[in-house]
């Protein structure tokens, strides 16, 4: 089993899945000769063809428009926008197109739309957000955001195959960064079931993407200090494993919620309200949140160490609540 | 056109007559009962612009793609809709297409009629088609797909991405314009400082033709020859209706903004009661063959109506069905060609670009506005509405540039990069 990267599993998920299918086609800007900003659709033209491998026009509406219609014919699109951040100009089309059409008129829509997401590379207010609460805030849309190659390559599998639409995050800071064992065999991961990275007794800390890495460093640290720390990667936000983040707390009595969107309207909250309904007796603490600032994501280095949740945050935060 | 191109037959007339009417007797039913508090929200009307729904839906065949706005309901019928789909749509019953979940002409049917269902979102149709049309060609289906704008639509972003990637795929879409010379209570001029919106077509490099929109043979024999470009691969081609909103934008509106001129002027050119003097005068239509027609029409009315009115509403746990779809797909792709053509080994390209040319250009020589598609010059077809416009052009034709040698033919090259391989003829 080879070492690979998270950029280079999403890779392969793709060509196994073209190679699978042939009603999966990519579509995006700059995918083909060039292989896509990021380089995760390079080989893919060279393989499968112009019309298997479509670069468009710098339109992200009419990106998510065509491919909405090609679903309609039985085809598997896999979109590709340069940046997350541009999904804000193609945000008609997902929330009122392509989420609404199942369930209004009975019309799945089996479509793709994988995007480079998150901070921590210098990227600058408009190339390192994490806008996917609009999405999981929409009815109709599933919203995946993996933290390690092995789940990239499984999820993104069972994202194409899924028939409805699915977003997938794709965590830009980890694309190099994050390598795995990866099995030659096929396999796949489902969507919904969060997995459990690390085991502890004494407090959960709820997390996906980028922050789970932090979040296990942080757990390592507390470790030190004789804390055992629960690390839970959701996977996907929607659907939401409510089932595990419940099961965890009931074991441990205490939550913490980590994640790198800001704080107002994150899935934080959310969970959160999960939690008191349906567990409140079984907590010793109050629920906390560990989270991004209520700003845009500032360009300069100290401001963004500063904007995003750093290790200490977390060593901060987990350390009070076990004192509680 | 060819004066072959301009012929309907008399079936064909009969037909086109016959939707019109259909048409508009399921739209004076709606306004009936909306008048009786039976429609559940607001209620648009098509009034005098028939022609342009029935005419261009009826140059598709079977296998062909529309999705209608809100006053394409004569498309919807052409298509094979009944009008109790229509009247159990707008009174938000359980027997509707969406069960209620969704009003007007917002339902769609994947697997036989092809329809998609519109949003409310004004523009965001024509990328969806022009994918409907991509994957058509993909699976070697050679279909056409159709739609509809208003002029007020035209502004949209989508509208502008969604033809732009059309004309870049050379997508067999038929988009039509429908000039009605308002949009909600803003006048066209206020709308574009152009006065054909057919000329937005040259700017993304695609066909475009004007005709009158009240001419239901002008319209069909348009769009017949505008499905048989995009069935050739010269897709997509822009139609621009000319015509006029009868009514207020919705049954709310008195639209008291229009001037009183502008409905007698137009009043006088009412699509179905000019056709059906010119039908009557060429002896296709008589007296005995318009009371058969109006009896069925009626017939189907009357039967449909007491079916809706008689439809319960949908039950209140309706509303917690799924918004995630589980099991298979209502369509598996329906291959026309060999899966061999996209599968590798065969679907293998060299990965670059071919591009002609090296960007040179001598800026004295260009006229502005030259984009140009390929292939043959469109015709064009006279448009004889009656507003005071200039007399209708292919504004493509208009836009060819002089011919000054060298420097028009590298600007040429420069502002059209070729691709090696589009992995179509
Ligand atoms: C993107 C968007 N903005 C605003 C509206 C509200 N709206 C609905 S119809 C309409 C006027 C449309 O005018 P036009 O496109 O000319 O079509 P017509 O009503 O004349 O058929 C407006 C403003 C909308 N549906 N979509
Ligand atoms: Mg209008």
């Amino acid at each position: 089993m080879a070492q690979t990267t998270l950029l280079e599993a999403i890779r392969q998920a793709l060509f196994e899945e073209m190679e699978r299918d042939p009603a999966v086609v990519c579509i995006g800007e700059d995918i083909g000769v060039y292989g896509g900003a990021f380089k995760v659709t390079a080989g893919l033209l060279e393989r499968f063809g112009w019309e298997r491998v479509i670069d468009t026009p710098i339109s992200e509406t009419a990106i998510i428009g065509a491919a909405c219609g090609m679903s309609y014919l039985g085809l598997r699109p896999v979109c590709e926008l340069q940046f997350v951040d541009f999904i804000a100009c193609c945000f008609n089309q997902l929330t009122n197109f392509v989420a609404k059409s199942f369930y209004l008129w009975g019309a799945p829509v089996p479509m793709v739309v994988r995007a480079p997401s998150g901070g921590g590379v210098h990227g600058g207010p408009f190339h390192s957000q994490n806008p996917e609460m609009y999405f999981a805030h929409t009815p109709g849309l599933k919203v995946v955001y993996p933290s390690t190659p092995y789940d990239a390559k499984g999820l993104m599998k069972s994202a194409i195959r899924d028939n409805n639409p699915v977003l997938f995050f794709e965590h830009k800071a980890l694309y190099r960064r994050i390598k795995d064992e990866i099995p030659e065999s096929e396999y796949t991961v489902p969507l919904g079931k969060a997995a459990m990275r690390r085991e502890g007794r004494d407090l959960t800390i709820a997390t996906y993407a980028a922050m789970t890495h932090t979040s296990l460093e942080a757990a390592a640290e507390l470790a030190k200090e004789g804390i055992e720390v629960e690390v839970l990667d959701l996977r996907t936000i929607q659907p939401l494993d409510t089932d595990a983040i419940l099961d965890s707390v009931k074991k441990t009595n205490r939550l913490l919620i980590v994640h790198e969107d800001t704080r107002f309207g994150g899935v934080a909250g959310e969970i959160a309200a999960v939690v008191f309904e349906n567990a409140f007796d079984d907590l010793d603490a109050p629920v906390r949140r560990v989270t991004s600032l209520d700003t845009p994501v500032p360009y300069s280095p100290p401001l963004e160490e500063r904007f995003l949740p750093q290790v200490y945050d977390i060593v901060a935060a987990a350390r009070e609540l076990a004192r509680y | 056109m060819t004066e072959a191109a301009k012929t309907v037959t008399p079936e064909q007339q009969l037909d086109l007559y016959r939707y019109m009417l259909l048409d508009r007797i399921v739209e004076e039913t709606m306004t009936k009962l909306f008048r009786q508090n039976k429609i559940v929200g607001g209620l648009y009307s098509s009034l005098g612009q028939e022609a342009i729904s029935v005419g261009t839906t009826y140059a598709l065949e079977q296998r062909d793609w529309i999705a209608p706005m809100i006053r394409n309901i004569g498309g919807l019928l052409v298509k094979g809709v009944r009008p109790r789909d229509i009247f159990t749509q707008h009174m938000a019953r359980y027997t509707s297409p969406t069960l209620g979940k969704d009003g007007t002409s917002h339902f769609g049917d994947l697997k036989n009629l092809h329809i998609v269902s519109p949003i409310s979102m004004l523009g965001d149709l024509i990328p969806v088609m022009t994918g409907v049309a991509m994957a058509g060609r993909y699976l070697g289906q050679n279909i056409v797909t159709l739609t509809w704008i208003g002029d007020g639509g035209t502004s949209t972003g989508a509208f502008h991405e969604g033809l732009n990637l059309a004309a870049q795929q050379r997508a067999s879409l038929v988009l039509v314009i429908e000039n009605n010379q308002w949009a909600y209570s803003t006048p066209v001029s206020r709308q574009v400082p152009i006065e054909h919106l057919a000329d937005r077509a040259k700017a993304y490099g695609c066909r475009a033709f004007i005709v009158d929109g009240n001419d239901v043979e002008a319209v069909f024999t348009t769009a017949r020859e505008a499905v048989r470009l995009c069935r050739a691969g010269q897709g997509p081609v822009v139609i621009e209706a000319k015509t006029m909103r009868m009514r207020g934008h919705a049954q709310h509106d008195p639209a008291e903004y229009v001037p009183k001129e502008m409905f007698d002027y137009w009043k006088q050119r009412d699509p179905i009661e000019s056709y059906e003097r010119k039908l009557v005068a060429a002896g296709v239509l008589t007296g005995k063959i318009k009371k058969e027609i109006l009896d069925a029409i009626n017939a189907v009315i009357e039967e449909d109506r007491a079916f809706a009115e008689n439809s319960p509403f949908p039950p209140p746990e309706l509303a917690e069905t799924p918004v995630y779809h589980e099991g298979p797909l209502p369509i598996e792709p329906q291959w026309k060609r060999p899966v061999a053509e996209v599968t590798p080994p065969r679907s293998s390209v060299k990965s670059e670009w071919n591009v002609s040319g090296d960007g040179d250009f001598q800026a004295d020589a260009i006229e502005p506005a030259t984009s140009k598609s390929p292939g043959d010059a469109a015709a064009s077809v006279g448009a004889r509405h009656g507003v005071p416009h200039k007399s209708a052009a292919d504004p493509l034709k208009n836009a060819t540039p002089k011919r000054n040698g060298a420097g028009r033919a590298s600007a040429k090259r420069a502002s059209k990069p070729a691709v090696r391989s589009r992995g179509r003829k």
